[in-house]
């Protein structure tokens, strides 16, 4: 059985505790790294918000492979930035050699 | 095309010949494969771009209604509301095979067994604003992982794809052609040397019969 969790800054993410989700609060890349590597064995899935997995793509790309964890940003409260959405651009360039799908 | 550097023998003619049957077999299966997985990609992925979007817009919501909930009660309070979650929920990864592509499939469970049991705070000194965004990040956790499992099969299958492309790509362009010019190199120099036997066999055999005749 593995866990849930979320990664983010605090207003971010502290609602996702009631619902049965392990929270960890990260202001900067650097804790976001300590964080999401301390939680990689035991995860399924880590939610980290799109500010702070826009700082930290190299750690994210590590996870890229592997079944699990999956690592899934998610807008914060700063809004979105459009992370997510770039992310499955470039599933689409990776595999087919551009991106071809419409807005 | 630069060609093998073997020898010219019937043998390695032989085992090419068997190199290059193997080639284009894997180069037709490599091929079916990524066509295969391409169509299933392109549907996951249509699917995960729309249904991120439903999903993105509604944790925006859940934001504002937890922005909501804290310009009511104030920090202090919302966290101790919340400090002790009532819920743990765990996952079971099942894996889905699909053209040799592993994707999880995942399976929830609560620790609770009602699954609306969801709030850690008794009501009295909390604002139903808290009671709004905790109720609604609830109800979009199900599509959230259905995001999370939809973008991680097809960050996998991405990859996969990837692979199996270049597979096809280096058969296609590099190692059948190569195999097919060593090939012809090696019949070629295998008739010419026939060709040369004949002649000289020929040439022989006149010096023979002139010798035996004594003809001019």
């Amino acid at each position: 059985m593995y866990k849930l969790g979320v990664i983010g800054d605090k207003d971010s993410v502290y609602g996702f505790s009631s619902v049965g989700l392990s929270v960890f609060f990260a202001d900067t890349p650097a804790e976001g790294v300590k964080l999401l590597r301390a939680a990689a064995d035991d995860y399924a899935v880590i939610f980290i918000t799109e500010k702070l997995a826009s700082q930290m793509q190299a750690e994210l790309a590590k996870y890229k492979e592997n079944i699990r964890p999956a690592v899934i940003p998610i807008p914060g409260v700063t809004g979105n930035t459009g992370l997510g959405m770039k992310n499955i651009s470039s599933f689409v360039e990776q595999a087919v050699g551009s991106d071809i799908l419409p807005d | 095309m630069a060609i093998l550097n073997v020898n010219p023998t019937r043998m390695e003619l032989t085992n090419l010949k068997r190199k290059l049957a193997t080639a284009r077999r894997g180069h037709k299966l490599l091929k079916d494969k990524r066509d295969e997985l391409m169509r299933r990609f392109m549907e996951m992925v249509r699917r995960n771009k729309a249904l991120r979007k439903k999903v993105e817009a509604k944790v925006a919501q859940a934001n504002a209604h937890m922005a909501l909930a804290r310009s009511v009660m104030g920090d202090a309070e919302i966290e101790s509301a919340l400090m002790v979650p009532m819920q743990e929920m765990e996952v079971d990864i099942a894996q889905q095979n699909v053209m040799s592509v592993l994707i999880p499939q995942y399976e929830t469970s609560l620790r609770s067994s009602d699954a609306a049991d969801i709030f850690p705070y008794g009501f009295a000194y909390t604002s139903s604003e808290l009671d709004g965004a905790v109720q609604y990040l609830s109800d979009i956790l199900p599509e959230l992982l259905e995001l999370a499992q939809l973008e991680k099969s097809c960050q996998l299958m991405a990859a996969e794809i990837e692979k199996t492309r270049r597979r096809v790509n280096a058969l296609e362009h590099v190692i059948i052609p190569q195999y097919e010019e060593t090939i012809r190199y090696i019949t070629m120099k295998l008739d010419e040397n026939e060709r040369g036997n004949t002649t000289r066999i020929m040439k022989v055999k006149d010096m023979m019969l002139k010798e035996a005749h004594q003809y001019n």
